[in-house]
């Protein structure tokens, strides 16, 4: 069928919205509460277009485009409805754009500069509602909320967690937690996908770049990072460069020139999540269980098992998450190499996760009073740094990290994109196994966006069933599944993010899935690129077992790279 | 009273699904006076629902509360005819005299507010009502005499 669109006759499909069909021809309708792949709400009305057969004003994300239908996307009456809309929801808002975490990346602003908003005709009561810094991860301002709903969307139709929704009426609308609590004490995960749908300002990631500043000023002060698999392919987008561009050696060079003393690749402590884990797979499949195995490095499904499945925690893998493995080994054991004290050590992470804020203050995650991470930073903050120190991230001289732990095998990259756990510990657990590696070293079912992605491999006589799991909407799925016996499975991965660590809650903002496959296809890339694609071949790591930790899963390592889980009681 | 009752209520919704959320709210705060955090965490278990959505859902409406009510409950009319008369100013002095929001009980427990739509005396209007007992044709400036009046009670 066809429609009109601006006076251009283009091709519909049934059930495809004027929205979808005017974006196939190039034309962008501003909207403020589509989601892409969920059902529309109408809430925001943005997106109205007018019908040129009846005048008429139609939102266009929730109306089906019909035959012979002529549109106007873009006509007079359109353009003032939406400038009014965005007058109206300025009327009540705070005017402290130049203040404002989300000032240049912000929809609302963007709209506003867009429609040719010059003047405040409007004048509402501003709202005064607290601001909420109970989160380690999450900051929610509700004076800068349009109502818009994504948040409370994504919590409860991605992520199945629901820790916010609206409450009140009218004007006294709000968005909040249960009993008006903060997030600390909600069922909150901290995964921060409210943050990538946010429009405005209202939610925030808990910004820790001043504490990290500090250290880095203090001469007193050795200050360590480590970068996360994701961060060197994803931050190349913000600088001018195509998105996927894989700039590791440049932030490298970055990092040193801002002042950090020493860098280190967290792909090391993937490589070492990986072995471990693997050893764990292998001990639990000869001893017989718990089966299935999850993995353990996303610290938003750790908090949500332990809310809602709380009779899984022997079943999740022990294993620390590679931030957390590669802190223990640089606090205990870098830092006793090296002989300096380690209380004089702060270990900064780049993470593109806003849970892993909350991970580092988990209990365990310290020796004493040395804590393994000290701080923190989202790929956001950190993309901010590098703004605010004045680096040229397009000419700045690429580095290597620092050795010991600077070498990596590509299994400890792929870490960053769903279904690269799984493939980094199979690679490893059919060495342990078989003495061999796996043929051509890929599980390519492993790969790619699916929400729930199955395999079988075997190794030797062993039929290895396993499962890849993203979003945790998709989780509930499959774990009813498993309680229920539906299905069985030797070994499952979950990541919080759909698409895992490259659509993370700390990566920078993009509405485009293109972006977001580019950081995938670049992980892949330097993997089938890389000469050291298994994690036990990785030389400095065999090194750090036989000086220090004995083999996989041994009494050393167990003190120093694993952990323990616990039913959490919260309001759910 | 408490969570038993709580229960009690639940088991004689067995099946029920989201659609009945509204009714057992409202048999819970008849037999509790207010919804607790255990009772609502209940209803949550019971009914497979989010405590955010059945908070979100509660707030909406003007006749449930989240705290027990005072041992004076106090109810301001602000339907058409006590309007007309007169009554926004009534709870503007309310809200002030009290330094409670409708809805909430004071900190000692004393008084509780409630804003309610018609209390069906509206030729008596602007009208108050406390503890049932009907103050006719308010005026704000009485507010303050009136509070004290309960006050003197409670001692």
């Amino acid at each position: 069928m066809n429609v009109t669109i601006n006076n251009r006759t283009l091709e519909a499909s049934p059930g495809e919205t004027i929205l979808e069909v005017a974006a196939r021809a190039a034309i962008s309708i501003p909207t403020l509460c589509h989601m892409e792949g969920l059902p529309p709400t109408g809430a925001c009305r943005m997106c109205v277009v007018e019908d040129m057969e009846t005048g008429n004003l139609i939102p266009s994300c929730s109306q089906p485009a019909f035959d012979g239908m002529r549109i106007n996307t873009h006509s007079p009456k359109a353009l003032t409805a939406r400038r009014t809309i965005v007058e109206l929801l300025l009327a009540n808002h705070p005017d402290d754009c130049l203040y404002c975490i989300r000032n240049g990346c912000c929809t609302l602003q963007g709209y506003s500069e867009e429609l040719g908003v010059r003047q405040r005709r409007y004048n509402g009561e501003r709202s005064t509602s607290d601001l909420d810094v109970s989160s380690p991860s999450i900051v929610r301002d509700p004076d800068k909320c349009i109502l818009c709903g994504k948040c409370v969307r994504v919590c409860e139709e991605i992520q199945g967690v629901s820790a916010i929704d609206f409450q009140g009426r009218g004007s006294d609308t709000r968005i909040g937690c249960a009993f008006k609590e903060g997030l600390n004490v909600s069922s909150c995960i901290n995964c921060g996908q409210c943050i990538m749908v946010c429009p405005t300002g209202a939610l925030a990631e808990k910004d820790d770049t001043a504490r990290v500043i500090a250290a880095l000023r203090n001469p007193d002060i050795t200050v360590v990072v480590q970068h996360a698999p994701a961060i060197s392919v994803t931050i190349a987008e913000d600088f001018g460069m195509k998105p996927g561009t894989d700039i590791v050696d440049r932030m490298n060079g970055a990092l040193r020139r801002m002042g950090f003393d020493y860098i280190f690749p967290t792909s090391f402590g993937a490589d070492l999540t990986a072995i471990e884990e693997a050893n764990e797979l292998v001990e639990r499949i000869t001893s017989g269980g718990p089966l299935p195995l999850f993995t353990s490095c996303s610290p938003g499904w750790i908090k949500f098992m332990e809310e809602f499945y709380p009779d899984l925690v022997d079943n999740v893998s022990s294993c620390k998450s590679p931030q957390q493995m590669l802190g223990a080994v640089i606090k205990r054991v870098w830092t006793k190499e090296k002989n300096i004290d380690p209380r004089k050590v702060f270990h900064v992470s780049i993470m593109p996760c806003t849970a892993k804020k909350f991970e580092c203050d988990r209990t365990g995650m310290r020796k004493g009073s040395v804590r393994d991470v000290d701080a923190v930073l989202t790929t956001r903050e950190f993309i901010r740094m590098i703004k605010m120190f004045g680096i040229d991230l397009k000419l700045v001289t690429g580095e290597p990290a620092d050795n010991p732990y600077g070498e990596r095998s590509s299994a400890g990259k792929i870490f960053g994109v769903s279904g690269g756990v799984m493939e980094a510990a199979i690679r490893t657990a059919f060495h342990m196994l078989t003495g061999e590696d796996l043929p051509a070293l890929e599980v390519k079912e492993l790969r790619g966006f699916d929400g729930i992605k199955e395999v079988a491999v075997y190794i030797g006589d062993l039929e290895l069933k396993a499962a890849v799991v993203s979003g945790l909407g998709n989780a509930r799925k499959l774990l009813d599944r498993i309680l229920s016996g539906e299905k069985t499975y030797h070994f499952v991965e979950i990541m919080t993010c759909p698409g895992g660590c490259i659509a993370g809650g700390g990566q920078p903002f993009t509405s485009d899935p293109q972006v977001i496959r580019s950081r995938m296809t670049a992980l892949y890339s330097i993997d089938s690129a890389a000469p050291a694609r298994t994690a036990h071949s990785n030389v400095s790591l065999k090194k750090l077992y036989n000086d220090h930790l004995e083999k996989p899963g041994s009494h050393a390592a167990h003190e120093m790279l694993h952990t323990v889980y616990a039913r959490r009681e919260v309001l759910k | 009273m408490g969570i038993c009752q709580v229960k009690e209520i639940m088991s004689l919704h067995m099946d029920a699904g989201r659609d009945k959320l509204i009714p057992i709210l409202q048999e819970v705060q008849k037999a509790e006076g207010f919804l607790s955090r255990e009772s609502v965490e209940l209803i949550g278990n019971h009914l497979k629902l989010p405590v955010s959505k059945i908070f979100g859902v509660a707030t909406f409406y003007n006749q449930f509360r989240f705290e027990p009510v005072g041992r004076f409950h106090i109810q301001i009319c602000r339907g058409t005819a006590c309007h007309v008369k007169g009554s926004a100013p009534i709870l503007e002095s309310l809200v002030k005299e009290l330094d409670v929001q409708p809805g909430r009980t004071t900190k000692d427990g004393l008084f509780s507010l409630e804003v309610v739509a018609c209390i069906g005396a509206c030729g008596l209007a602007p009208v108050i009502a406390v503890n049932g007992e009907f103050h006719a044709r308010v005026e704000s400036a009485q507010i303050p005499e009136i509070i004290d009046l309960y006050r003197k009670k409670a001692v």
